[in-house]
């Protein structure tokens, strides 16, 4: 396993880090969408 | 129930409102039990060991890649054909998502084929024309953003969105029809399942949870697009 670790959580550290993003991004726009 | 009454952006907007949490909420029970399944339950692989588990983002990411484009070349052919005005602003809603789980298709598979063919990168056919999608998603999200008129812009994004859906069979035939490094489908219609009920069940199950999370998000960002036109 730790020899492939850095492979297996680089991939679902990213996913679940981009799907946040977008989340978050979008929380912000529907914020100033309604304002 | 009279469909047509929601074709509207603003019989749209409050249904819209209603749907994404009951989305979202189904989004993240099904990644739950996908994730349970996929880390705690699904064996680990003879060959691969345990960096296999990465199919069971980069398989469902890469689905929707595909089938978002689908939808939103669809969306975009339908407001060019009749004009209507929610269908671009879904075809608006759907490209960021759909760019994203592209970026991350390739991003997971590169991280899976360094240790399993040895190389991040090949430009073999599946990888060449799931990038050439990436840059799709792009473009047209770019060219929306460059012209002020969203009428307007809903045409021009719709002709890049319509010419470039020829690109999804090339990727999904891409592994029959060439010599790829990237091997053939591990799921198919007619043929079954070639893998483990248990990783099947936990890679199905995370592509659900992807589907549902895309539906969520577009729904909450068509009514961004809504009230950002002033349609609200």
């Amino acid at each position: 396993m730790s020899d492939y670790a850095f492979y297996l959580w680089g991939a679902y550290g990213v996913t679940f880090v981009a799907l946040l993003l977008e989340v978050v991004f979008l929380r912000k726009r529907k914020r100033e969408a309604k304002t | 129930m009279n469909w047509f009454w929601y074709a509207s952006p603003q019989t749209f907007y409050p249904l819209a409102g209603r749907m994404a949490p009951w989305f979202a909420g189904a989004a993240a029970l099904l990644a739950v039990a996908g994730l349970y399944i996929g880390f705690f339950v699904a064996p680990t692989d003879a060959q691969q060991g345990e960096v296999y588990r990465i199919i069971f983002i980069h398989v469902p990411a890469a689905w929707l890649s595909m089938f978002i484009y689908v939808v939103m070349a669809f969306w975009a052919a339908l407001g060019l054909a009749f004009n209507t005005r929610l269908s671009g602003m879904m075809a608006n809603a759907l490209a960021p998502t759909g760019a994203l789980f592209t970026f991350i298709a390739l991003w997971t598979g590169s991280l899976w084929g360094r240790p399993t063919w040895g190389t991040y990168w090949v430009w073999d056919a599946r990888l060449t024309s799931e990038l050439v999608l990436l840059f799709l998603y792009l473009g047209f999200i770019a060219l929306q953003a460059a012209i002020d008129d969203p009428r307007r812009a809903d045409r021009a994004g719709a002709l890049l969105a319509i010419v470039g859906g020829v690109n999804i069979p090339i990727i999904h035939y891409s592994v029959v029809w060439w010599n790829t490094l990237h091997q053939g489908a591990s799921v198919s219609v007619t043929k079954g399942a070639s893998m483990q009920s248990q990783m099947l069940s936990a890679m199905l199950l995370m592509a659900l949870a992807f589907w549902m999370y895309s539906i969520a998000v577009s729904l909450v960002r068509v009514r961004c697009v809504i009230r950002e036109r002033g349609e609200a």
